[in-house]
């Protein structure tokens, strides 16, 4: 069947329609390019400039989702999605495993060495005790990293999803429930949830003295 | 008033690393009566079963948040008076405002050292 070039763009919309009721807003980008590519071949009879211009932009998108495909699946995006980013998570949380135990070892030293600070000389006992003071101090460094894998975590989940969602786009079979995926793409978190972001990158975070100068101002 | 050396003081993290270390600190500072909890739930409910003279909370901890606990407490009768100190990570401005409007005592930002330790406790307690 042959279509004017108004009903075309009627057409057009009326089946970007019924693709959105049925898909939502997540359409695979094979079928964006089928209705485009049929409404190009259904062009005929008079032609207006406007809708040779109309016909030169869907030209120019069809062209634009076959690149994008082209390049896209040159990138292996499953690969990322079910290798790269699972690996990438384990490695993370053997790095978790591995410092909290270096840690645990560290404070067993640090534990032992003050146990017989009595049985030194004082002035000797308060350098070991400063000395081991420094080192519990410096143990902070354990939770704080810790916080910081679970960051990192989190993101690279946010990025399978969008791989995910990316892979869905172009006609692949994604494993895990739509609903799933709506909860990660969509930030839900209460207003209690959203004031829990871990540690700050250092240039921009507040320092105590910061905090300090805050906390006194609330009792001004 | 001296500050009680001998008071129970509770101290809450979901890391163990944590608690040794403020653990520790706090008995350089010659507190021996130290309690430990890893979540909000499970240090409500040590303070239900005593009395302690200080908490010292983190806030990002599962189930039950540093910052629900803290609610929990000053929304108690019993246990609203007990002194609260948040040390977290957590350094938004935000942050601190939502702890102060909670009921929090002083906050210490995540690294701390012994000496930030025992200013904000002595600013708490009192001088020792």
């Amino acid at each position: 069947m042959s279509v004017k070039p108004e009903q075309g763009t009627d057409e057009l919309v009326e089946r970007v329609a019924a693709l959105k009721r049925l898909h939502g807003d997540t359409v695979s980008l094979d079928e964006i390019g089928s209705i485009v590519q049929a409404l190009i071949g259904s062009l005929h009879g008079d032609l207006t400039s406007q809708d040779l211009r109309v016909y030169g932009e869907l030209e120019a998108l069809a062209r634009y989702i076959y690149q994008a495909k082209k390049e896209i699946s040159e990138i292996r995006p499953e690969e990322i999605s079910n290798e790269q980013i699972p690996i990438a998570s384990i490695e993370l949380d053997a790095i978790g495993i591995h410092l909290e135990e270096a840690t645990g070892t560290i404070l067993d030293a640090c534990e032992a060495v003050e146990a017989v600070i009595p049985a030194v000389d004082p002035p000797a006992g308060r350098k070991l005790e400063e000395a081991v003071t420094k080192i519990y101090e410096a143990c902070n460094f354990q939770d704080l990293t810790g916080q910081r894998i679970t960051k990192i975590v989190t993101t690279l989940q946010n990025i399978e999803t969008r791989v995910d969602l990316l892979l869905r786009a172009f006609g692949h079979r994604v494993d895990g429930n739509a609903e799933l995926q709506d909860r990660r793409t969509t930030d839900r978190r209460s207003e209690d949830e959203k004031l829990l972001n871990g540690p700050q990158a250092p240039a921009t975070a507040n320092t105590q003295k910061d905090i300090d100068a805050l906390f006194a101002s609330f009792d001004m | 008033m001296a500050v009680d050396k001998n008071m129970p003081i509770l101290i809450v993290d979901d890391y163990k690393t944590m608690l040794r270390i403020v653990r520790n600190l706090l008995k350089q500072l010659n507190f021996q009566n130290i309690d430990e909890a890893t979540d909000g739930s499970m240090a409500f409910a040590r303070m239900k079963e005593k009395q302690y003279g200080l908490v010292i909370s983190d806030w990002n901890m599962q189930p039950m948040t540093g910052l629900d606990l803290l609610r929990q407490v000053r929304a108690d009768d019993s246990l609203k008076a007990t002194p609260f100190i948040m040390v977290t990570a957590e350094s938004k401005t935000e942050n601190v405002i939502a702890a102060k409007e909670a009921g929090v005592n002083n906050y210490i930002v995540k690294p701390f050292n012994a000496e930030t330790l025992k200013g904000k406790i002595a600013s708490v307690l009192g001088p020792f």
